[in-house]
């Protein structure tokens, strides 16, 4: 008999999870179910109209994140001023309740955005399962578990079975080998990567981030890396844990203790991918080679070098990629040639489930304190607004003194929320207005109608704030 | 889904021809969170005046009828856009089953994901149960295994329907009943989880 081949971290976990085979797709246990007040609604009403129970309510967390205001989240559900807004997150309330499931309301410490949330309370386990009516929850991938987003009738689906009905991924693995540039990380990693693969090089694939600059990345950095693997369309990115995961995890509200620890480092040390495991394809990165990175268009994968210039239609291969390089020029007004440092900026968000957790407001408040000593501020007429993932997140800067330097240096120090990354609350940009964000979508009209969005790391936004345009953060350093 | 094996309820008859999707439900309510509130925007139009007052004269509106199971309506019904939510707005209203001479595609398709059952009958038949439904006696029985629906004063009518349909309402299987069947598997797989990776049980 020939040898069996190797398995994937991939290939360990789907098997890990399959409770049976039904025409042709798995039906997939699901371990964790996160939920928000914008894709649930319905799901809630199917459930009921189909007198239907919550399988799982113990593994179900919902918070309050997509639409709620990044002020005065004290004052609570009711004082909410968008009409719809209130009434989404009033039905969430009631179904949460009728349901039995755990939520973190609007206010409460504990609340923020769902991808930042599930990580730093340690609901995010390797090994595990994880879906949500979101498609950023590829960020959970970060720990070794297999999470991806979903639709309203799936999660109805996984309300009342704790299943997903799936057909299986093809592997891939990306490497970043070596040591980055100063001043480099996870953001310009994951918008080179996908402006090498391009928005639709990860389509039908699951992606494993390997090499020894994502060994090196902080539990943070490799959230924005898997974060960020839904705009290269693969649904789900991984990177195998290891003692920087279990070193996040330890002591976490959710994470066992005692003996159960031990019990469960166990069984997560063997979730990697063997050596002989074979992937359906591989790239190579040397991070040396990275700049930061910024997007100079309407499409994730429009990027450049901060040393680059905006690039000229003529420039791409085929002639839909050129009308639509002629567009996004149009939508961003820009003009091609022309340094992206001259772009200058009106608006900055630091925040986002790419980009808010406590290591991004740090990178963004070392460069705001370094302006500082040099007696600089957020320039004249850019409005900088910086919003921590979560209430924790907030607690903590705030602890730390990250909140005074960002307020001495002329930045907004918001509530936690999605905010700007989609605008869905009164956080919006102006048609015209041109924003530096850490965010994942630059997509026409995201952050607002008209609005023009240039995405980029923490460091990078903050840089961008002081000079009022795109800045190299590495004269800020 | 919940099964559809046989129903008696209250006919209501509607004898209107080409009723849409945007009569049955118009595009104001489909912003609404909740598929449940849906009754109050069903056939709005028809239902209410200008001025939100209801209309006496519709059908719905009749004491008789205000807690009809069963509608009985004219040709090519559901016809329009394809939203789900003409379905949800009828089932939500207490509508379980609607009987006309034929139906708009899409509208059937739909009945068929959220456990409402449409009627084929003949134009005669139709007609019959619709003079029937106006009068003393309104309850019409429907029995999906054998197939066929008797009018008040006792009539027998037969329906034709595909029978994975048929198998599928009578069991009340849509996506998540589907996966149901193999609830079973669900709990094995369940017990062997909480016995691998207990710290997962009781969050
Ligand atoms: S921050 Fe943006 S991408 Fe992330 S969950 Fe919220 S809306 Fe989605």
């Amino acid at each position: 008999m020939p040898p069996m081949p190797g398995k994937t971290l991939y290939d360990k976990i789907w098997d890990a999870h399959v409770v049976a085979e039904q025409d042709g797709e798995a039906i997939l246990y699901i371990d964790l179910h996160l939920i928000h007040e914008v894709t649930t609604p319905q799901a809630f009403a199917g459930l009921r109209a189909n007198r239907r129970a919550v399988r799982r309510p113990d593994r179900t967390l919902a918070v309050a994140d997509h639409n709620i205001p990044t002020e005065g989240q004290g004052l609570g559900v009711d004082a909410v001023a968008d009409d719809e807004a209130r009434l989404q997150l009033q039905t969430l309330g009631r179904n949460v309740e009728d349901y039995g499931i755990e939520y973190f309301q609007m206010g409460d410490i504990r609340n923020g955005i769902v991808h930042v949330v599930g990580p730093e309370q340690g609901r995010t386990q390797p090994g595990m399962t994880i879906v949500c009516g979101d498609s950023h929850t590829s960020t959970h991938g970060a720990f070794g578990a297999l999470a991806h987003g979903i639709g309203t009738s799936e999660v109805e689906h996984v309300l009342a079975t704790q299943t997903l009905r799936q057909k299986k991924a093809k592997n891939f693995r990306i490497r970043i080998e070596g040591e980055p540039a100063p001043g480099v990380g996870a953001k310009d990693y994951a918008l080179a990567i996908i402006g090498e693969i391009g928005t639709a090089g990860g389509t039908g694939y699951v992606i494993e981030y390997a090499g020894s600059a994502v060994r090196a990345l902080s539990m943070e950095g490799r959230m924005t890396l898997c974060n960020l693997t839904i705009e290269g369309g693969a649904r789900a990115g991984l990177v195998a844990p290891d003692e920087t995961t279990f070193e996040y995890l330890k002591g976490r509200p959710s994470t066992p203790k005692g003996g159960a620890w031990e019990m469960a480092l166990g069984y997560w040390k063997s979730f990697f991918s063997d050596d002989d495991a074979v992937f359906d394809r591989e790239i190579v990165l040397d991070a040396a080679k990275i700049a930061p990175t910024v997007t100079w268009g309407t499409s994730p994968e429009d990027v450049v070098a901060v040393t680059g210039a905006v690039p000229a239609p003529e420039s791409f291969a085929t002639p839909d990629k050129r009308a639509s390089a002629e567009r996004a020029l149009g939508y961003m007004g820009l003009t091609a040639g022309q340094p992206i440092t001259e772009a200058k900026i009106d608006v900055v968000f630091i925040g986002s489930c790419t980009n808010s957790r406590i290591e991004d407001l740090r990178a963004a408040a070392k460069v705001a304190a370094k302006a500082l000593e040099g007696g600089r501020k957020v320039a004249d007429g850019v409005r900088a607004m910086v919003v921590p993932g979560s209430g924790l997140v907030r607690a903590q800067a705030e602890e730390e003194g990250l909140d005074a330097v960002f307020r001495t240096a002329g930045f907004e120090w918001r509530e936690p929320g999605c905010s700007m990354c989609l605008a869905m609350n009164p956080d919006k940009l102006e048609p015209g207005q041109r924003c530096a964000s850490t965010s994942n979508r630059n997509f026409e009209g995201r952050q607002g109608r008209g609005g023009r969005t240039h995405l980029m790391s923490p460091a990078m936004a903050a840089a961008a704030a002081i000079a009022g345009h795109i800045a190299d953060v590495r004269d800020f350093l | 889904m919940e099964a559809f094996t046989r129903l008696d309820a209250a006919a209501a008859p509607l004898p209107l021809a080409n009723i849409d999707t945007d009569q049955i439900i118009p595009k104001q309510f489909l912003k609404i969170v909740d598929r449940k509130g849906l009754a109050k925007g069903l056939f709005y139009d028809l239902r209410f005046d200008d001025d939100g007052r209801e209309r006496p004269d519709f059908v719905l509106n009749q004491p008789t009828y205000k807690g009809a199971g069963v509608l009985i309506a004219g040709d090519n019904f559901g016809c329009g856009s394809s939203r789900e939510h003409a379905p949800w707005a009828l089932m939500d209203f207490g509508i379980k089953a609607v009987v006309s001479t034929s139906f708009a595609d899409i509208f059937y398709n739909n009945c068929f994901q959220n456990g409402l059952l449409p009627v084929v009958l003949k134009a005669d038949e139709v007609r019959q149960l619709m003079d029937e439904a106006r009068g003393g006696n309104h309850v019409v029985s429907i029995d999906l295994e054998a197939q066929t629906v008797t009018s008040p004063s006792g009539a027998v009518f037969g329906f034709q329907i595909d029978p994975q349909r048929k198998a599928k309402m009578l069991k009340g299987l849509d996506a998540i009943g589907e996966t149901l069947e193999a609830a079973k598997d669900i709990d094995t797989y369940e017990m062997k989880r909480a016995l691998a990776q207990p710290w997962l049980e009781g969050a």
